[in-house]
Order: structure tokens, then sequence, then C-alpha cells
């Protein structure tokens, strides 16, 4: 076990979890965090994604040692991210939701792509997204609400 | 105060049941639906739930709080499909209650929940709305009735000289009191024996786009699913499955699993067949790397090992003589009068598939002795809190069961075995006193079993003079999903299981000699029903044989299609004009290298038809556009059936995934994660989807799984075009 102090949501939190812990765990179960979501431990689904020094990351693969001051953001703090409320508004107007596991992950992609791409191309879009699974398969939406957000953005 | 409630529509096992309504403890009215069964008296009052979870009204479906929120229950599992949304709505809009202040709340188990039609407490069928459409309309409407009453009461007036209006009794001379108001009075009112329900011109949320219920709490991750259940003393359990399903622990050794800091307990445990060993941790993490430390040896000499291609090979030698017959209609013989030349024979295969919902499988249990509670997603709750019972030595009313909403299903938290919450219950006994919540990890769920069965079909065709199908003869073979259950009596029919040739044997086109029949061998491999079942193989088959028979007669897809219906295949026979009008304009218009592909299929009494406009990038099909008409009946929710299709013409396209199949060597899964196993990604699902919904006042029939068959055979139909190639083997390994 060892102790570490991360920046999570501005916040500073400390743990004492094995250093081999992923930061997944480390949200859901340490800090009860848990809107950020488990769907395969392999990086393959997307449903952990969060910003780990504001790059879109799968927290089910980095160990907690590795994170190493760099601050996280979950989807927690995504209402207060100027970025984040509109996405977030565009996914409620567009009612993409169905199962909505999937969905935290999907947002924080969102996010991390708007950040960096203003006015995305589907191109764009298919390859920010291209890792994030949906298996009720609201893609269509999605790509709609990130158009959505993208203009309310401008 | 009890009254009869009349049968009506079918849904007659209204006729045990009564309503009750009476002063909720925390005030307010209360309108319960319960069953009057001497055996069933004790059902009304399980023990309050622990914390933080909502204390329920264990049987009621309407509470209208003092606040002038107005509580909803819902009697299934919210797991995708809308019901969270669309059965409120259903019951707001007999009720006319303000749906601004209408609070849905998902059902624990009991049995007042249970599905009107199915007789236990379920989500299946795509029946949520179908078989609850009435139920809750009647509900709706003996409440707004009682309130009524009550005011008329009240202002000593008759009731016909009050409207009522967004949770607002109006009477003469400008009366008027809100339903928060008057429920405890109404409370006091009989209850109505009969209601006139509203004319449907009357809706003011069935058939309007409400948005849902859930969609905040699922953007914002504050929803908790079942996964994200955190109680006191809490302990998360794994379990080490054995490499081929059945096999039995011969010897374990725990040494440095029970080392991993944080284990708390490991032990063996019985499984549904064999058995596994639990390993029991204060965390998840923990849990997981202390079982990657176990070192077992498994017995697996009892059970037999199965093999992909082994089966196959027997698969396709049973398809070549007759099995158990489904329908024969005609003359059996008449195809063997139509010259070779006139006939197309053809063989299909599909794999087995695993369902793979993104929440992981799981269920909490805290057994403390005489009773019990749990925590899980289930689509069969009833089924699901009887074998926890089971497991604990307890009657089924001595387990309280919190619904949880689910993160996707498609059949897979429908298990007749109950295998999951057997696992839970088996760990809880041993942790008495303290919550355990059960995670199956990816690897679990996709190497798990319980897959769609693995299917070959075998069709012989014979073409009559006008170029149409005039003898079928069609064998089917794989393994039985009911056989076994409590659900065989039910689904088994003259050896035939119905849900292997549903979408076959019932086809609505009109061949005037078809003859179905199904094999069903036996495999060492656990199977169960995978959204829309049997029409996941049934419609490939017939849709792109169709689609081959038209394309042989030179004949327009689409009218080909029409002239084949059979005269009383309304609903599909209207969905195909719709979406043949709403798709004209862009299959007129196709770029270079794209092309048209077309499907229709009805089930669960919707009718639905597709086109698609397909090409080929990076040796894939690219799926540029779908347009999709459908007649549900009644669309209680459009928004809700908008999506649903747009996002289930998506799920379909699973068996069409490069890596979309489960295979077997040697007994062992050859899949593990996402990575072997692989459902669409944005890339794979279609690009932009329309859908067109067939006006309609009918009863409500399915959404949930009658978008899923189309869209394989209508892609796999534009491939065909494209290349030449028709495609008869799933999933799509390469084009």
């Amino acid at each position: 076990m060892e102790t570490y102090k991360l920046t999570v949501n501005g916040q500073p939190r400390e743990v004492t979890v094995d250093p081999g812990t992923p930061l997944l765990w480390v949200l859901r179960e340490e800090l009860k965090m848990t809107g950020t979501k488990y769907g395969c431990g392999i990086a393959a689904c997307g449903a952990c994604t969060v910003h780990l020094g504001g790059v879109a990351t799968r927290s089910c693969v980095v160990p907690v040692s590795l994170v190493r001051g760099r601050p996280v953001v979950t989807i927690e703090a995504m209402a207060e991210d100027p970025v984040g409320r509109v996405v977030q508004d565009a996914w409620v107007s567009k009612d993409i939701v169905q199962c909505g596991y999937c969905q935290s992950g999907q947002i924080m992609s969102a996010v991390a792509l708007l950040k960096a791409t203003r006015k995305p191309t589907d191109a764009n879009i298919e390859e920010s997204m291209g890792g994030n699974l949906c298996r009720c398969a609201t893609y269509v939406r999605i790509r709609e609400a990130i158009k959505v957000a993208s203009q309310q953005l401008k | 105060m009890r009254l009869a409630s009349k049968p009506e529509n079918g849904l007659d096992l209204n006729r045990r049941s009564f309503l009750r309504v009476s002063a909720a403890a925390a005030g307010g009215l209360l309108v319960s639906l319960y069953f009057d069964l001497p055996a069933l008296a004790q059902e009304g009052n399980p023990a309050a739930p622990s914390k933080p979870y909502p204390s329920y009204p264990p049987d009621a479906f309407v509470h209208i709080r003092p606040d002038g929120k107005i509580v909803i229950t819902v009697n299934r599992l919210e797991f995708g499909q809308g019901v969270h949304t669309s059965l409120p709505m259903i019951l707001a809009d007999e009720m006319d209650a303000d749906w601004s202040q209408v609070v849905a709340e998902l059902a624990p188990a009991a049995d007042v929940y249970k599905d009107p039609l199915f007789g236990i407490q379920m989500v299946g069928g795509s029946g949520s709305i179908a078989h609850s459409f009435r139920q809750y309309r009647e509900l709706g409407g003996r409440t707004r009735a009682m309130l009524v009453a009550a005011a008329a009461e009240k202002w000593k007036v008759a009731p016909g000289e009050c409207r009522t209006e967004a949770s607002v009794v109006h009477g003469p001379g400008g009366k008027s009191a809100t339903y928060a108001e008057l429920a405890e009075a109404a409370a006091r009112q009989p209850v109505p024996a009969a209601v006139q329900l509203k004319d449907p011109s009357r809706f003011r949320l069935v058939g309007h786009r409400i948005p849902r219920l859930d969609s905040r709490p699922k953007c914002d991750g504050s929803l908790k699913f079942g996964l994200d259940l955190d109680l006191p003393d809490m302990k998360t359990a794994v379990v080490a499955h054995p490499p081929v399903f059945g096999g039995r622990v011969k010897n374990l050794e725990d040494k440095d699993a029970r080392g991993v800091e944080g284990v708390r307990e490991v032990f063996e445990i019985p499984l549904v067949k064999g058995t596994g060993v639990a390993v029991v941790a204060d965390r998840f993490w923990t849990a997981k790397q202390a079982r990657d430390r176990l070192k077992i040896e498994w017995d697996l000499s009892a059970v037999e090992h199965a093999d992909t291609a082994q089966l196959r090979a027997k698969y396709k030698e049973l398809a070549r003589t007759p099995g158990n017959v489904a329908v024969n209609r005609g003359d059996p013989k008449a195809i063997d009068a139509i010259a070779a030349a006139n006939r197309v024979v053809v063989e299909y295969e599909f794999p087995y598939l695993a369902h793979v919902p993104m929440e992981p499988l799981n269920t909490t249990i805290r057994f403390d002795g005489d009773r019990a509670e749990t925590w899980a997603g289930s689509q069969f709750q009833t089924v699901d809190r009887g074998a926890i019972a089971e497991i604990l030595g307890l009657k089924p009313e001595q387990v309280t069961f919190h619904t949880e909403m689910a993160g996707g299903g498609f059949g897979r938290r429908a298990v007749p075995d109950s295998h999951v919450q057997r696992e839970a219950a088996a760990i809880a006994k041993r942790l008495r006193g303290t919550p355990v919540k059960l995670v199956w990890t990816r690897e679990d769920d996709v190497q798990g079993g319980y897959y769609r069965p693995m299917h070959v079909h075998r069709v012989e065709v014979g073409i009559g003079p006008d170029g149409m199908p005039a003898a079928w003869r069609h064998v089917i073979v794989g393994q039985s999903i009911a056989a076994g259950t409590p659900f065989a009596a039910m689904i088994v029919k003259n050896g035939v299981d119905e849900t292997a040739v549903e979408g076959a044997a019932d086809t609505h086109y009109d061949i005037p000699n078809l003859h179905v029949s199904a094999h069903h061998p036996t495999a060492n491999v656990p199977v169960l029903w995978w959204r829309s079942v049997g029409h996941t193989h049934t419609a490939f088959v017939m849709e792109t044989l169709i689609d081959e028979l038209a394309t042989r007669a030179k004949a327009d897809p689409i009218a080909y299609r029409r002239k084949l219906l059979k005269a009383d295949a309304g609903k599909l026979r209207r969905a195909l004009d719709l979406m043949d009008k709403k798709s004209a304009s862009w299959r007129a218009k196709l770029p270079q290298g794209h092309a048209v592909g077309i499907a229709c299929h009805q089930s669960f009494e919707t009718g639905v038809a597709c086109a698609v406009d397909v090409s080929i990038e990076n040796k894939r099909p690219k799926i540029h556009r779908a347009t999709i008409a459908l007649d549900p009946g009644t669309a209680v929710n459009p928004l809700t059936i908008e999506s649903q299709f747009q996002a289930g013409v998506g799920f379909g396209v699973s068996q069409l995934m490069a890596k979309g199949a489960i295979t077997f060597k040697d007994g062992r899964v050859e899949q593990r994660n996402f990575d072997g196993y692989t459902p669409p990604y944005i890339v794979d699902a279609p690009a932009a989807v329309d859908v067109h919904i067939v006006p309609s006042t009918e009863a409500p029939t399915g959404c949930g799984e009658p978008p899923v068959p189309v869209i394989s055979p209508a892609v796999v139909n534009a491939l065909a075009r494209l290349t030449g190639k028709r495609h008869r083997t799933l999933p799509l390994v390469s084009i």
C-alpha cells in the first residue's frame, strides 16, 4: 500500500492503495465517485473515460502510481465546466440516453473533442468518439448532439 | 375499500386482482392493485429497505404527495427501453396529472407488479407497453375518477360538472382544487367499477414526443446503477468459474490469493452446473487481483467440451433431414415437382452471440438469517427473487428485492436459472449479516455462456412460373432456449421451440407450400434469448433469400415483397409503403459505389421496413443512412420509439461485425473481452437513421426488439448489389 496525493475535479485528495490500482477503481471505490464506469478493464469501451492532464484517458488502465500530479477531471465536474455543461445540455436536448451506462464516457470524450476542435467534422467525431462503445448504439443522436453543442459553443 | 377491476382486453390476470385505495402513511392518496390471495397476504409488508434507498409503498402504483408530486411506480426494469418515462405517461395522461410534477420509481419485486399477460414480473417479448397500456390507463382513469368524486362531494355538485386538467379539478362557478388538496378525501371514495377511458384524440401525453425523465442523471454521473451501489460495510465478490461449463474444483490453492491485503474470504461455491471459487474482499480491485492468484485444478472429465467446428458439421448434417414440424402448409412434396433449374438450395450459418450489456452483471445481497435484501437490475424479478430465496432457505416474500436501473440487458438479465443471483446468494449466505456485491467482470460475461444459440438453416425454394416462391422447405438447427426451463411448457410445442422458428414458420409472405421444421440438438453451452430472439436469424434468412429471389426474377425488391405479402399483413405492408415513400428520393440519386439494401420483417406484432445506403470502405460495409418505417399501433412516445429504432438498428449491426462471434475450441470460449468479441462502434453503426411511424390508434405493440432483425439482411442485400456475392454466413468476417 502506498499513499498518493491526487487532484480530482480541482480538489486535493489522498488515497492509500496498492500502486497498481487503476485510477478507475480509486475513483469508484476509494473516492466513491461512481459516475466513471467500469465496462471492460482493457481500454476497449471508453466507459471509464476521464480527463487526465486535460487528455481524454481510459482510467481503467492507468495505475494510480502513474497519475503523478496530473489533474484528474471526471463526469461529476462537467456541470461546472463551460464546455461540459453545453455538452450535457445537448445530450439532454437530443434525448440521447437509453440505458445511459456508457454516457459518462461518451460525454467526457465529446468534451475533450470540443475543447480541442470547436467545429469538428464527421471524421473528427468518428476519430474522437471511435473508442467509446454504446451497446444500445445511440450513435446517431451522439453525432447530432456534438453538432448541437458545437453550434452553442461558437 | 376494494373492488374487483373489470377484466378487459384479454388482460385477465386482473380477474383476481383488486384495486385498493388508502390514505398513505405520509399523507396523500395511494392507489394499489393487489392480489387477494391468502398465500400472498404477506406480500404487502416487506420490511423497510436500508437507507439511502427510498422506502416504497410496496404495492402502490400512484402516490399523490402533499407537495403535489405524483409518484408513479413502474412495474418493470428500466434498462434503456424508456418505460421509466412511457408507463408514467400513460397513467398520468388518463389521470390528467401535471406531467412536470410526475416522478417515476422502479417497483421492487412484488406480485402486484407482475406482467398482466405473462404472470411474472419481467421485461421481455417487447411487452412492457403492449401488456401494460390498458393496465396503466385504467389505474390513471380510476384515480382521476376518485379525485373528481372527492371534489364533487366537497362542492355538492355532480361529478359530471367537474373537469380535470394538470392535477387540478375544476368545478362550476370557478371552483377548483388541486389533486394534492383532494388526495385524502379521494382515498375515502369507492373505487369505480368501470371507468370511461379517454378518446385517443384527447391524449395530452400519449402520442406526443415526451423527453425521458432519466436523461439528466444519466448525463451527469449521478444515476446509480446496480454496480454503483455502496452500502455500509459492503464487500465485493468475484467468482472463478470453470474453463469448461459444468467443470468442478478438484484442488484449490488459495494461499497467494488470501495474501492479498483486503481479502476476507475464499471459498468454493456451487454453480448451476459445476462449482466455482468465490473471492470476497473489501474492494472489487482487490478481489480481482486475488482471483488472479488462485491456483485451481479443475475436474473437466465429466463434461462435454463444445467445439464450434464439430457443432457446425453436426448441424449441417442434421439440416439435411426434416426436423420436428413447425408449420406444414399446402403440399410438402410440391417442391419435388419443380424442375431443378427452378430450385434454389441454400445454407446459412449463425454463431453464438453474447449480449455484453455495458454494465457488467452484478447483484448485491445481504442475508440476515430470517430475511434478505437484494439489489439487482433484473428483467426477471419474480424468478430471481425465488432463486435467491431457495438458496437462502427463505420464502420469496422474505426477500426484499430492489430493482436497480440497469446498464442494458438485451435478454441477459432475464435468465430462467438465475445463475448470477444463485452465486450471489451462495456467497451472501456465508457472509451472513454483511452485504456483498457479486460482480461479473467483462471476461466473466464474454466467457460465461447464456448466448444466442448457434444455428444452421437449410432452405430449398421452388420458384413458380411467375418468379415467386411456390414451395419452401426450411430446416432450422439450433439448441432450444426454453427446453429444460419453466418456460418450456409455454414455448416448446411438438418438439419445436417457437423461439427458434418465429419469423419463418409464421412468415407474412404468402408461400402456398410451406414446410418449416426444427432440430434442437443439445450442447454443453448455456443459451438464452438475445434481443429479438429467433428473429435475429430467421429474418436474416427470409429477407436475404427473398431479396435473392427478387433479383433472380429481375424484380424491384420492394415491389416483389409487396406482391408476396399476405393480404392480411397490414402492418408490414403499411410499413413497407411508408418506407418506400420516405426513402424514394435518396434511393433515386445514390452516389457512385453505393447501393440500396431493403428488408422488412414483423416481430412482436410490429411491422418494420428498412432501406439502407451502403458502400464499402476499408473492406467493411459503411452504412451511410437508413430509413426505417414501422407500424407499432399506438405510438405511446414517438420520441422514444424514434430513438429506440435509430439505436436498435445499430445494435442489429452486431451480427455483421468481423469479430461478432463467440466460438469454442475444446470446450473453451475463444474470446475474452471486447478485443475478441466486438460490438459496433460509432463507425460501424449507420451514420444517419430517419424513422417514420405509421399513424394508428390500434393497441400498442413491441418496439424494443423489432428494430434489430431488419438491419443485417438489408446491409447484406446492399452488399450483394455491390459485389454480386450473397453472404450466408454470419458474422461477416470478410466481404
